[in-house]
């Protein structure tokens, strides 16, 4: 995916991937210990919060206490009237402002025997201290059978009572701290009544409601049964249960945690408040109540500063990165825009025209070095272009020279079949094909005299113009030497002399002369190191056996010897260059002496061209495909008898 | 209409349709009025008064007034305040209500002393009275509730577990109960009597998980009290027996209707505590009004909703003659009124 698309790209896709990464990472952790660093100074600060307020409440509920616990004991030691329990009432609530109302219950028939119930009560009602008798003033219930008189009775302890609403007493939500007192008789302690002070629920919740934590925390008190008594949620202040509302939530959890604080235990947790927030709560017991104090702070507005420190950060990154992008994009682009044009020349280059503008270095970078490279190597390629331009057009006026070279070449050799259509007595046929444009083979016939006709075949060493070159100086002094002398030895002889002298190139010729007569088919011959050829007789085909000569050229004097042989009428001698039998095929093996007799023994022998063809075809599919690598040339005569 | 009337293009036209308009009014309004007055005329004056003040142990009849169930049985009801004061069998006898919510147990005992009462349906089937401990007293069984603290309301509500003490020959220091569970909370008595859909309830809201209590229903100990039926005097049923089947039909149908929608019949129940005011703890309503639909229920073989079992009155009244509680107890079909009017 990412391979086809551009540098540029590239870059910029990886490195602003991995900038957001290590900045997200970075961020996130910084995040994470922050808020760590953050909940365990929150926990000290909600406890130090929660502990002073427990302490202000339990101060207020202590000495209540200890006020109630005075009465009581003052109630079992010794005697009092009635009027001196009304004023001790009186004065124990106007000595202590925070007491809303008190009251001593007697059991059944304790106070007086005429009297089955008495407790009088004393209350503040509209700043004023109103006296009832609670027997009366309770219309449905009797007073010993409410909470504050039968739980501390029934533990023989003092207690304080669940928050209720006193409804025939002083009609408000209060509660009430209740102690038994006693009468001692015959060595038993026999429960008199009950004591009661009453503290007005609102006064113990306004100081918990008043307590204000971020914008929307806030502090709450649950009863001894979870029951709310202060709380944002005022629909639920005496009504709801923590454990009602766990239920209406269906959440357990909620139900666990208000186990914990009725069980008065003190934690510090993350939890969803029952105000349905995410929140951290610390939680503490009021020991003399049971009750439980919690600080409740909303963790949205807790991590307010750091979230909005972290937005910070993520915006500043933010601009990095997209900075960094930027910077990497110019970097990019200042690298591919000189590569783009490379390319773009390139293209242009591979099109023909060398004369393209390059972009300009302009630094001394990687980019820079293989522009400058470039440069280089196109100024050698122009170069290089221009030599093979004229090399090619030198090569290509010398290839038309050595056409003309090879017109030439071939003009001089008798082309012309039948050579001697007046002359019945033999056939000759012959070919040459060069292996280059020019060759070093050649043939030659012509009559000496009215009988006697010359024909010669020869072979200059090694190939091309200077073979060609020689060929020809030795053509013309054998046609004119063998015009003059009329025999063969004596014509190599004394072409050789002539070649020989002078002869610095050390050039070479080897050359099989030989003089038909015509009338009686006697053949002279003399060879100058020149290939045996084939007669083909009545009796079968084969080589003749030559005296060997020297090859003509290199040494002076060299000698040669006429031989004789005799042609019958029908008999054909056939002449050939190396290059016929040591014509290679692409093993490198050579066609041979063999193949060529063969060949010939097989071949149609009446018509000389064809024989000729046939070899010559036969030649070239044994090369196959070789290349062609020395001239090819055959000559063949066939002797037809004087009056045929 | 408009259009019609703009394509009026006389004069003569137009006026003729104002007045059709006019008369046709006119008629629409007195046939309302005279409507409205007929069911006004039609309805019955009735009142019932619970056993307590209102919640969802009642939420049948205040759905039923509610939803316009008994109006449309043709009674115009009242339901009078029960609770503290007002004790719902004295308002029958002395006629303030003409029909009552009242327990089996507190009717025979007014019948044995003369009040001529009669069940006209009964509503909750089985008795729902439980006796809990804490699991870490030690108390397990009935038998071990033997001198220990026990927590009994007073009235008629203490005849059922007074009764199986009697019955396991154990005496037990009763304790009387008011109307908070936190005597039992704190250890001031070893066992509390309990109505399953109410304090068991408030118990288990109190921090309380089940498992730590031991609860005893009285009706698994052969104690099957039906509780809450219908009742009104011989009296009634005389001069109106219409009324009666009416007002069964429309009660029987009021806790169908509230059964088949629970959170209505709880809106509706919390709209009559708010009027009482009467703190509402809606989860609590609501356990209380799963629990009415669990005990109203009658059980298998037992009959249609409302009906009062001839086996379950015949073994209250036993029990109640052999206790002493009762001298006498009428016969089935003098004490229970079946109404073929069916919801």
């Amino acid at each position: 995916m990412l391979a086809h698309k551009s540098i540029v790209l590239k870059l910029i896709l990886v490195i602003t991937f991995c900038s957001v990464l290590i900045f997200a990472f970075t961020l996130g952790y910084n995040y994470y210990e922050s808020r760590l660093i953050l909940e365990k100074e929150l926990e000290n600060n909600a406890r130090n919060l929660a502990m002073s307020l427990v302490n202000r409440v339990e101060s207020e509920l202590v000495s209540v206490t200890k006020v109630t616990e005075g009465v009581a004991r003052s109630m079992e030691s010794g005697s009092y009237t009635e009027k001196e329990l009304l004023s001790r009432i009186r004065t124990t609530l106007k000595d202590n402002p925070r007491i809303y109302g008190s009251s001593i219950a007697f059991e059944p028939y304790a106070f007086r025997k005429a009297n089955r119930l008495y407790a009088p009560y004393f209350y503040r009602e509209k700043g004023k201290i109103t006296f009832i008798r609670l027997e009366d003033s309770y219309q449905y219930v009797p007073y010993v059978y409410w909470d504050w008189y039968q739980i501390p009775r029934e533990l023989g302890k003092r207690e304080w009572s669940e928050p209720y609403y006193d409804d025939g007493g002083a009609n408000i939500a209060m509660a009430t701290c209740s102690v038994p007192f006693y009468e001692e008789r015959g060595g038993t302690r026999i429960l008199k009544g009950i004591v009661t002070s009453d503290i007005p629920l609102d006064s113990l919740t306004e100081l918990i409601s008043s307590v204000k934590i971020l914008k929307t925390g806030y502090a709450a008190l649950l009863s001894r049964n979870g029951m709310v008594l202060a709380h944002p949620l005022k629909d639920a202040i005496m009504n709801e249960t923590f454990f009602s509302i766990a239920e209406s939530r269906h959440d357990t959890s909620l139900r666990d945690l208000g186990k914990k604080m009725v069980q008065g235990e003190s934690g510090f947790v993350h939890y969803t408040s029952l105000v349905g927030v995410k929140s951290w709560m610390y939680f503490a017991p009021i020991s003399s109540t049971g009750w439980t104090l919690a600080v409740v702070f909303p963790e949205e507005e807790l991590l307010e500063n750091v979230r909005k420190m972290s937005l910070t950060m993520a915006g500043m990154g933010l601009a990095g990165i997209l900075l960094l992008t930027l910077a990497v994009y110019s970097i990019a682009r200042s690298i591919t825009k000189p590569l783009r044009s490379l390319a773009d020349a390139t293209e242009v280059m591979a099109s023909g025209n060398f004369d393209v503008e390059l972009p300009v270095v302009r630094s001394n970078d990687e980019v820079g070095v293989l522009t400058s490279s470039f440069q280089s190597m196109v100024t050698s390629l122009k170069e290089y272009i221009k030599n093979l331009t004229e090399t090619t057009a030198a090569k290509e006026r010398i290839q038309s020279e050595l056409k003309v070279a090879t017109d030439i070449q071939a003009s001089l050799l008798p082309r012309l079949f039948p050579a001697f259509p007046d002359r019945p007595e033999f056939d000759i046929f012959a070919s040459m094909d060069p292996a280059k444009e020019v060759g070093g083979d050649f043939y030659d016939f012509f009559f000496i005299d009215e009988h006697n006709l010359c024909f010669l075949i020869a072979d200059v060493a090694d190939k091309g113009v200077p073979a060609a070159l020689y060929m020809m100086v030795a053509k013309t002094l054998l046609k004119s030497e063998g015009q003059r002398l009329g025999e063969p030895d004596m014509i190599l002889s004394y072409v050789n002399n002539i070649l020989a002298t002078d002869n610095d190139s050390c050039m070479f010729a080897t050359v099989f002369c030989a003089i038909l007569d015509t009338r009686s088919g006697e053949v002279r011959f003399a060879n100058a190191g020149h290939n045996p050829p084939l007669i083909i007789e009545s009796q079968g085909i084969r080589y003749l056996t030559l005296k060997s000569g020297f090859v003509l050229g290199p040494v002076l004097n060299s000698l040669y010897q006429t031989e004789r042989l005799t042609m019958q009428p029908g008999d054909t001698l056939f002449l050939y260059t190396d290059g016929v039998t040591e014509a290679k095929n692409p093993e490198e093996e050579l066609y041979g002496e063999s193949r060529l007799l063969q060949t010939l023994q097989e071949g149609p022998l009446d018509d000389l061209a064809d024989m000729i063809h046939r070899v010559r075809s036969e030649v070239k599919k044994f090369a196959n495909s070789a290349p062609q690598s020395d001239d090819v040339t055959m000559v063949a005569i066939k002797y037809r008898g004087e009056r045929a | 209409m408009l259009r019609i009337a703009m394509s009026y293009k006389s004069p003569n036209q137009m006026q003729l349709f104002v007045r059709f308009l006019g008369i046709l009014l006119m008629f629409m309004f007195c046939s309302v009025y005279t409507q409205s007055a007929i069911a006004q005329t039609l309805l019955k004056k009735a009142s019932l008064i619970p056993l307590w003040s209102p919640q969802a142990q009642f939420a049948g009849y205040y759905v039923a007034l509610d939803k316009g169930i008994y109006a449309r049985h043709g009674i115009d009801m009242t339901i009078r305040n029960g609770g503290a004061g007002h004790s719902a069998a004295e308002s029958l006898q002395s006629g303030q209500a003409d029909f009552a919510v009242l327990w089996l147990t507190t009717a025979l005992q007014h019948r044995n002393a003369d009040t001529k009462l009669v069940n006209v349906s009964q509503i909750i089937q089985r008795s729902s009275m439980m006796l809990i401990s804490k699991k870490s007293s030690g108390i397990r069984t009935v038998e071990d509730m033997k001198g220990k603290k026990v927590g009994l309301w007073g009235g008629d509500l203490s005849i059922p577990p007074r009764t199986l003490f009697l019955r396991h020959g154990i005496a037990v220091k009763e304790v009387p109960l008011s109307h908070t569970v936190n005597l039992f909370l704190r250890g001031g008595i070893d066992v509390t009597s309990a109505m399953w859909y109410n304090e068991y309830h408030v118990i288990l809201n109190s921090g309380v998980d089940a498992e730590q209590l031991n609860a005893v229903f009285l009706s698994e100990q052969g104690m099957n009290f039906p509780e809450d039926g219908l009742y009104t005097l011989e009296k009634t049923i005389t001069r109106d027996s219409a009324l009666v089947d009416a007002f069964v039909s429309a009660s029987l149908e009021g806790w169908q209707y509230a059964f088949a929608h629970p959170d209505e019949a709880l809106e509706i129940v919390i709209k009559y505590m708010h009027l009482a005011q009467v703190p509402a703890n809606r989860i609590h309503q609501k356990w209380m009004l799963d629990r009415m639909q669990d005990l109203v229920k009658p059980g298998k073989g037992k009959g249609g909703m409302g009906t009062l079992n001839s086996m379950d009155y015949e073994a209250v009244g036993n029990t109640m003659q052999r206790e002493g509680l009762i001298q006498s107890y009428p016969d089935y079909t003098a004490f229970s009124r079946r109404s073929n009017a069916r919801p």
